[in-house]
């Protein structure tokens, strides 16, 4: 990791992976607004884990004691973030594991896909995991003639659905049980013809679909939610017991893994622990909690291989405001409390990473350029920044990369108009001129004190809501002739 | 006590009324009120759409225009926490840190009516009647900004004759966020019609809050739609004083 940077580090490869939508946020939007079941499924969902987190939240004492820890430390690692990946390396090495620095999604896919021919598999079975997902494994898997089927329950949902994932933490959320019924009845082999929307039976269904992958694959590639430098120990927290079976059963395991979900230290779990299922599912623990370091003779894969994986992340870190943005557990507590994830889904955003944490590290990885409507897709209520379990001022964030979507773009009519409205702003004088102007908006409506049509670009205002009528004085009037 | 009166743009070129009910308001209560006539604009808006270099001069003016007094109050929770949060954060990351110190110094002195009310005043009984049914939208700025909690409604569970009326999800985005609710407005108008839903089930004539953004958001649609409910800004109500 002793690279030479010139110039700025890059963003996330291009062509390969799920962080850019085919069309503008408010484009697709507006598609996911006409959807009335997936506004009905997402509303129920994210209201139902909404309450759920807040009850169980409100069961801590040191709740703000624990996120400012969360914080402390993840700030920690971001700013040691080399010399720790190192050690992390040394100790998964001394472990017996093989560590494999990948800048990017092309990078990535090639180790695992030589990896897992090397083992000789045309299978994979998945452990859920976002990183994977960013790069498109899977498609780079199909391309090689390697089949990877995912054991996650929702994940298995989207896959056999032939969709996208629209939750970081329950990617078939847009989905209700009589459309699973659908997919699993269209898609998975040998599944009952009798088969209900009941939620044992779905999950029943699965569990036998899976069992066989389970017991055929030799060849595992899970995510990682942390691991700890010091002792090269690897971390998934779950809730299915899915992940469990890859961990374990398969004879070689590959993990991809983001560089920011280190922790310097073992102890350092005991606070992200906490933070994670209370702030994801709404759980006091999760299920289950699997770790590991290295391989160990007799136990489980005997072969074990760490992929760090980049693309775009030491581009984030670099820059001072943004950066917290690496901080994130994947908890998705900001999309559960989000007012537009939570009537649009996750699709509209266009990448793996959806609703307001997706709005702030999605465009950093891909440089903001190519996903500039992004940082625009919130109205700054603050509401994620109160849920964040490690505190990212994710509104903060946002705006400043609309500076950045807006330099990009360099002029235009909304920088010319942004200027006039600043111009106009610039005195007092002329501020009190613009009044006088907007004074005439009073003949736009003369019969019901409210202006009804506007043109364009104000047309997006009318198209739903009257605007008042311009009064008749000013305040700054009013208070000279008082 | 001499303050000065932060009227805020919006107020000032949209919103006398909103502006004057503060006054008269504060006026009532003994205090002197200024209203700096150099004040135009805090740049919110122009920080908030990605353009803080244009915002910089706003600033500036902002800080000098009120510098002098001892008190700013705005009936805004958004523009205070403009000036609470970003002014000194624009400034530095622009270079200008004398202008840091000075925003931070009087960010520190500038209050939201709500606040200035119950905590620098210490009343919460501003002597107001008001015999109508209404709902508060607490607002996003003023709940997660400034964490004015629940002195809005303090304050208007002391007002006589009124039929004060719990909003459901109150503490949920209108949908306007400023250009929000222009670049992406279809997200907004279904946002707003969560709310306008809430807000009519309370069977309110009337639905404060204290931000003339969000009002005229919430109005917008209350309007359209001929509900018979209205959008009344917190000072207002506070200022209608009824005989006691």
């Amino acid at each position: 990791m002793s690279a030479t940077f010139l110039g700025l580090p890059a963003t996330a490869a291009a062509g390969v992976g799920n962080l850019r939508g085919d069309k503008p946020f408010p484009v697709a939007a507006r598609i996911a607004l006409a959807d009335t079941q997936l506004r009905r499924n997402i509303g129920h969902a994210t209201e139902t884990i909404r309450a759920k987190r807040a009850a169980v939240v409100a069961e801590l004492p040191d709740w703000e004691e624990l996120r400012r820890a969360g914080e402390a430390i993840k700030a920690d690692t971001m700013a040691r973030l080399e010399p720790l990946l190192v050690q992390l390396e040394e100790r998964v090495t001394a472990a017996g594991g093989t560590v494999h620095w990948a800048r990017d999604a092309n990078e990535t896919n090639a180790i695992v896909t030589g990896i897992a021919r090397a083992a000789g598999a045309d299978e994979v079975v998945k452990v859920k995991s976002m990183a994977t997902q960013e790069i498109g494994l899977n498609e780079a898997l199909e391309r090689a003639g390697i089949t990877a089927h995912e054991t996650d329950l929702a994940e298995l949902i989207v896959q056999l659905g032939d969709d996208k994932p629209s939750h970081i933490l329950v990617p078939a959320i847009h989905r209700n049980r009589a459309e699973i019924r659908e997919i699993f009845l269209r898609a998975m082999p040998d599944v009952r013809a009798d088969l209900t929307d009941d939620p044992a039976q779905l999950a029943e269904a699965a569990r036998r679909y899976l069992r066989r992958k389970f017991l055929s694959a030799t060849v595992a590639v899970s995510g990682a939610n942390f691991a700890v430098a010091e002792t090269g120990t690897v971390v998934v927290v779950e809730s299915e017991g899915n992940g469990r079976m890859c961990l374990t059963l398969p004879e070689v395991l590959i993990t991809v893994m983001g560089i920011e979900k280190l922790v310097p230290t073992f102890a350092d779990l005991e606070v992200f622990l906490q933070l994670l299922p209370r702030s994801s599912t709404g759980e006091r623990m999760n299920p289950y909690t699997s770790m590991w370091t290295g391989v160990r003779a007799g136990d489980g894969p005997r072969e074990f291989h760490l992929v760090l994986l980049d693309n775009g992340r030491t581009a984030v870190l670099a820059d001072e405001v943004g950066r917290p943005a690496l901080h994130c557990i994947r908890c998705s507590a900001c999309l559960n409390v989000c007012p537009v994830y939570e009537r649009v889904g996750g699709h509209a955003y266009g990448s793996v990473y959806p609703g307001p944490i997706g709005a702030v590290l999605t465009p950093q990885l891909t440089g903001v350029s190519q996903n500039p409507s992004l940082p625009f897709a919130s109205t700054l209520c603050g509401a994620c920044y109160d849920v964040c379990p490690v505190r990212i001022d994710i509104p903060s964030i946002l705006v400043h990369l609309r500076a950045e979507a807006t330099r990009a773009k360099g002029g235009g009519v909304e920088r010319g108009a942004f200027a006039a409205v600043a111009w106009a702003f610039g005195s007092p004088g002329r501020f009190a001129a613009a009044q006088r102007l907007l004074r005439l908006g009073r003949l736009l409506e003369r019969r019901r004190g409210r202006i009804a049509t506007l043109p364009w670009p104000l047309s997006r205002w009318t198209a739903a809501r009257d605007l008042p009528r311009p009064p008749r004085q000013s305040l700054r009037r009013w208070w000279a002739r008082r | 006590m001499r303050v000065a009166l932060f009227a805020t743009c919006l107020v000032d070129a949209l919103f006398p009324d909103a502006g004057r009910a503060t006054v008269s308001l504060l006026e009532r209560l003994g205090v002197e009120v200024v209203l700096p006539t150099r004040q135009t604009c805090c740049g919110q808006m122009h920080v908030n759409s990605g353009y803080p270099k244009q915002a910089l001069p706003l600033i500036r003016r902002h800080v000098a225009a009120f510098e002098p007094y001892d008190a700013v109050v705005a009936p805004s929770g958004s523009c205070v926490g403009s000036a609470r949060h970003q002014h000194a954060a624009i400034a530095r990351r622009l270079g200008d840190h004398a202008l840091e110190r000075r925003a931070r110094d009087l960010s520190e002195r500038t209050y939201e009516l709500s606040e200035f009310l119950v905590d620098v005043l210490g009343v919460t009984d501003v002597g107001a009647s008001f015999p109508h049914r209404v709902t508060l939208h607490p607002t996003c700025h003023s709940l997660r900004l400034l964490r004015v909690g629940d002195r809005p409604l303090l304050l208007l569970r002391e007002v006589r004759g009124i039929d004060l009326v719990e909003l459901p999800q109150a503490e949920e985005c209108c949908g306007f966020g400023g250009t929000f609710a222009l670049k992406n407005s279809d997200v907004s108008t279904a946002m707003l019609s969560d709310k306008l839903r809430h807000i009519l089930s309370t069977r309110a004539e009337v639905v404060t809050a204290g931000d003339v953004s969000c009002l005229m958001h919430i109005d917008g649609g209350l309007t359209r739609l001929r509900t018979g409910t209205r959008a009344l800004h917190l000072a207002e109500i506070l200022a209608c004083a009824g005989r006691q």
